[in-house]
């Protein structure tokens, strides 16, 4: 697989912040790529700096063969940008919108005009091409910005944070479209703090906090290096009062109010025993919970901290 | 490429502000005309003022609308964009070097600001009726300053754009437009500011006193006005500070 991406020890300071701390990573190209963190981690920063509109501290960032920081007008000719909050042009219509993004990239406007049709089609709004930006739900607007970002046909396309605000159905919409474009082999990198979201969508994904690199693999290899145990959390009908003893099948176990959170290697032995002791003490369960092995129990034993 | 490029960026203004002409004639030209109409008509048929009033103040209404719409062409959508909108981010991503997208915004000053004298004037003729001395024998010159005029008040636009925040934008009219306007050579020309020696020299840090004597010198030549060479080399010098303060400002708000 050929580099589309290259970063290596780039650094971002704004004041006496270091929003950057020596990020080093490459995406290849046809990946789609996740840059998975908490608020602050450095996402935004890290695409700021990719799509030109940032400038690095220190380090080099390559993105399709043009280094961003030495000529950012060649590099900017090869990258779509979905920002993080939509910024449609609202003095024009949606259509209208696409055909000049097409052309304040150079394409003429008769195949600017037959791009942005298609486009609009494809995406699934091709009835909203007259109205204003405006009028758009979250959703179609998401759909009219990627749709915007894709006329000039770039190598890689960034979205940072594609999803947020968006009902479950505006957020599947999107889901789907980034996994056509997937399988149309375009490179796209994509910020996110949903854990589903990488986890579903991403070849392969970067988990960062703090303006670093924590970790970096396949969801799938991620989720492996997850601790290994599944957290059962059982809901009492009243709050737990006493020790808990060792229990078997139970790693360790902790108590938080009406809600006994036990860590157990496997379900199946685990649920037993917590319920059994539960029922024992007189105590009646009104509900159980399950957390499986996940991008999320891996980032908090990164990190020490829930995502989001 | 570029120029390619250039011309979308302005094709898309253009595009925007058709939309809008009714407000931005609005904005620009009703308050030169309201002025025109009651110095330039009412007080002179009612004998306050001298028929020559007229002949004074004609300059100075086409030069007032031509800047006010300049800077408002440049400088209201770059606090808009900067400040909350952010559609000009869509245009930073083109694949040019981004003082593209800012000089593409002094040219749609500078057109809009052409286009605004170009219907004031007739219409404050038509307004006042025949004005003894308005002559457009010099029309190289009259162009010439026009073009001057927009770019120097764009490139204020551009400084301003960038420089202020939305919340500012009526301190900004206070502050910097109304003694502006009032000490601009508009309504009286510099020369007739003689007798406040200290004014007279103090207003020439004011980019609209050069406009108003420049138009004096292209539409109504019999005024007494300053030297063109004078006009010239202040328009230029203002419009360079302007310039560099602009894309200075334009380049910090466009990348972080």
């Amino acid at each position: 697989m050929r580099t589309e991406i290259h970063i290596s020890a780039l650094r971002k300071q704004y004041g006496a912040v270091t929003a950057l701390d020596g990020l080093d990573l490459d995406v290849g190209e046809g990946e789609l790529f996740g840059l998975l963190g908490p608020n602050g981690a450095g996402k935004t920063t890290t695409v700021g700096i990719l799509t030109t509109r940032v400038r690095a501290t220190s380090g080099e960032a390559i993105v399709a063969g043009k280094n961003v920081i030495t000529e950012p007008v060649a590099a900017r000719a090869q990258i779509g940008v979905v920002p993080q909050q939509p910024n449609p042009d609202l003095q024009l219509t949606v259509r209208e919108n696409l055909v000049f993004h097409a052309t304040y990239h150079g394409i003429p406007r008769a195949e600017a005009s037959r791009r942005a049709d298609a486009l609009l089609e494809r995406l699934g709004i091709a009835d909203k091409g007259g109205a204003k930006a405006q009028t758009l739900s979250g959703g179609q607007k998401q759909r009219m910005m990627i749709a915007r970002a894709l006329t000039h046909e770039p190598r890689v396309l960034f979205l940072d944070e594609p999803t947020v605000g968006l009902d479950p159905q505006g957020r599947h919409g999107v889901w789907e479209i980034l996994n056509d474009l997937r399988k149309q082999g375009r490179t796209i990198v994509m910020t996110t703090h949903y854990m589903e979201e990488a986890d579903q969508l991403c070849d392969r994904v970067a988990i960062m906090d703090k303006g670093k690199l924590l970790a970096l693999d396949r969801p799938a290899a991620l989720r492996a290096q997850a601790p290994g145990e599944t957290i059962i959390d059982v809901t009492l009908d009243r709050p737990f009062d006493g020790e808990l003893p060792a229990l078997n099948g139970i790693t360790r176990a902790e108590v938080r109010g009406p809600v006994l959170r036990a860590y157990a290697p496997s379900p199946a032995t685990g649920i037993p025993a917590i319920l059994g002791f539960a029922e024992s003490r007189g105590y009646t369960v009104r509900d159980i919970h399950l957390s499986r092995p996940s991008l999320e129990t891996l980032f908090i034993s990164l990190t020490g901290r829930k995502l989001a | 490429m570029t120029a390619r490029i250039l011309g979308s960026l302005l094709l898309r203004d253009a595009v925007v502000a058709r939309r809008d002409i009714v407000g931005i004639m609005i904005r620009t030209m009703l308050q030169p005309l309201l002025f025109t109409f009651v110095f330039g008509k009412l007080l002179i048929s009612m004998g306050m003022f001298p028929k020559a009033y007229a002949t004074m103040i004609i300059p100075g209404i086409a030069g007032l609308s031509l800047t006010t719409s300049a800077i408002w062409a440049v400088a209201m959508p770059l606090i808009a964009d900067f400040g909350f909108t952010k559609e000009i981010e869509d245009r930073l991503l083109a694949p040019v070097p981004i003082e593209v997208i800012a000089i593409e915004k002094l040219f749609a000053g500078i057109l809009q600001g052409a286009m605004t004298a170009m219907v004031v004037l007739p219409l404050a003729r038509l307004i006042i009726g025949p004005i003894p001395g308005l002559t457009l024998q010099k029309l190289p010159l009259l162009v010439l300053m026009i073009v001057l005029s927009g770019g120097v008040f764009s490139a204020l636009g551009l400084f301003l754009g960038t420089a202020m925040q939305p919340q500012h934008i009526s301190l900004m009219m206070q502050i910097i437009f109304a003694p502006m306007i009032m000490f601009g050579c508009t309504y009286y020309p510099w020369r007739g500011l003689d007798h406040f020696p200290v004014l007279k020299y103090l207003v020439l840090i004011n980019p609209l006193v050069y406009v108003s004597e420049g138009l004096r010198a292209a539409l109504t030549p019999t005024v007494p006005h300053m030297p063109m060479p004078v006009i010239f080399a202040a328009l230029i010098a203002i419009t360079s500070l302007l310039l560099w303060l602009g894309m200075r400002g334009f380049r910090k708000r466009s990348i972080s």
